[in-house]
């Protein structure tokens, strides 16, 4: 009980964002309408694969300095999770933008942002599995989450900023910035949403962390 | 000082192969004037944005064919021998700066190219030279230190084309918008030299990142 109080947590967060998010009164907005509620699942996911693919890359540099098995699958485990949450994030993004847009992808640079990210993150895995020697493939693989991490996110923060871009918060329409999000949807997306999708990550990631420590068991205690 | 020393014996060994070998620099002067040839062949005289994205993505491919060498010419036994008088941050130094050099030579002669046989629609054409030049050491950095990580794996060069294209997506797109400066686009207030620092601000990112991470790679 002591150490799932978090899990317990997650889901009654989880069902308060699913219920209070779909349920509770949201502003009218013109074009919006109701995929305003499209914010408590398609935004969080973002913060949960920042935060997946930073505790990954945590991990990656906790390898290099200490050369130890689990930490590297510790890194590879968050790296997947965090991809997942990045599709996911992706394909609600595009279900969004097909009727608010237009059109599922308009080329706008969050959207190209994030499929850079996934783009880097398949090529971490593909890298991976390129290389036979497992201590070599946790080192090499180390290094390039590393590199990646440290040239994408500031790509992914900075780059925004210059350029237009149709996401609300930007050069383009500053009007529509995340602080001026409504007192009633900030507490369901604040409260519920983002810290409920993040743990659920962390969730995912442990039981994967578990199955592959079980698996590679041989090696670990060599 | 013996840290300086190092590097250039190093640097100076990998341009003296060149002079000699003379492979890579024909190699790729020969891959640049046939994509420029075969581009001028399908679409003769582009419009300037046409012009200016086909430029960048031919350095970007120039990049990669003019880099991936630098690593892959070193065979086992002579980095076996390279361990033994320098160090990985010495080395990786010069195969940078190395790098760097050949791929401003090379994105030289390619916009010269351009120049003749693709049209001119370059105004302020010290800026776009500049800009170019800003541009060629930046791709060079980034895929040096691929080209490193590559090496240790198996098919290196599709590998660090699968590696390096998202990652160069940031910059390539912000050298495409800097250059349009070149090709007499206006920009409003600090928007030019605001993208510029961030150019070099990540040239620096990349050269600490090499120096730190390249120890790792160093030895097998």
């Amino acid at each position: 009980m002591r150490k799932s109080w978090w899990k317990i947590l997650c889901t009654v967060l989880l069902l308060y964002t699913l219920v209070g998010g779909l349920l509770l009164d949201v502003p009218h907005k013109k074009i919006l309408n109701e995929t305003i509620r499209n914010i408590y699942f398609h935004v969080p996911l973002w913060f949960g694969m920042m935060i997946l693919f930073t505790c990954s890359v945590i991990y990656a540099i906790k390898y290099l300095r200490k050369p130890d098995l689990t930490n590297d699958i510790y890194a590879t485990a968050f790296a997947t999770t965090g991809t997942v949450y990045g599709v996911l994030g992706l394909i609600t993004g595009a279900i969004w933008a097909k009727y608010t847009w237009g059109k599922p992808w308009s080329n706008d640079i969050k959207q190209l942002g994030a499929a850079m990210a996934l783009l880097i993150y398949a090529a971490f895995f593909v890298l991976r599995n390129s290389i036979t020697d497992i201590d070599k493939r946790a080192r090499v693989g180390a290094v390039y989450n590393i590199f990646a991490f440290a040239m994408l996110f500031p790509a992914l923060w900075i780059v925004p900023r210059l350029v237009e871009s149709l996401h609300p918060g930007g050069a383009g329409n500053p009007g529509a910035d995340p602080r001026d999000m409504d007192a009633r949807m900030r507490i369901i997306f604040w409260l519920g949403a983002v810290p409920g999708f993040t743990l659920l990550g962390v969730w995912i990631t442990t039981l994967i962390i578990r199955l592959r420590l079980i698996a590679d068991k041989n090696l670990l205690h060599v | 000082m013996n840290a300086s020393k190092h590097i250039f014996t190093l640097l100076k060994k990998d341009l003296l192969l060149e002079l000699r070998q003379q492979y890579t620099f024909y190699g790729v002067l020969l891959y640049i004037a046939s994509t420029v040839f075969v581009l001028y062949l399908s679409i003769q005289q582009p419009d300037s944005n046409i012009w200016n994205g086909l430029f960048w993505m031919i350095q970007l491919f120039i990049c990669v064919n003019a880099v991936a060498k630098s690593f892959l010419q070193e065979s086992r036994g002579r980095m076996l021998y390279f361990y033994s008088v320098s160090g990985p941050v010495q080395f990786i130094i010069a195969k940078l700066i190395y790098n760097a050099i050949i791929m401003l030579l090379m994105s030289l002669v390619s916009l010269l190219l351009f120049n003749i046989m693709l049209g001119s629609p370059v105004i302020r054409f010290g800026q776009f030279v500049a800009i170019v030049c800003l541009g060629s050491v930046s791709l060079s950095l980034v895929f040096t230190m691929l080209a490193a990580i590559a090496a240790k794996a198996q098919q290196q060069a599709s590998l660090m084309a699968i590696m390096g294209f998202p990652i160069i997506i940031p910059q390539l797109l912000l050298l495409m918008r800097v250059s349009k400066a070149g090709l007499g686009e206006a920009f409003k207030g600090e928007a030019l030299s605001d993208m510029m620092w961030l150019l070099g601000g990540l040239d620096v990112l990349v050269i600490l990142m090499a120096i730190i991470l390249f120890p790792f790679l160093w030895k097998d």
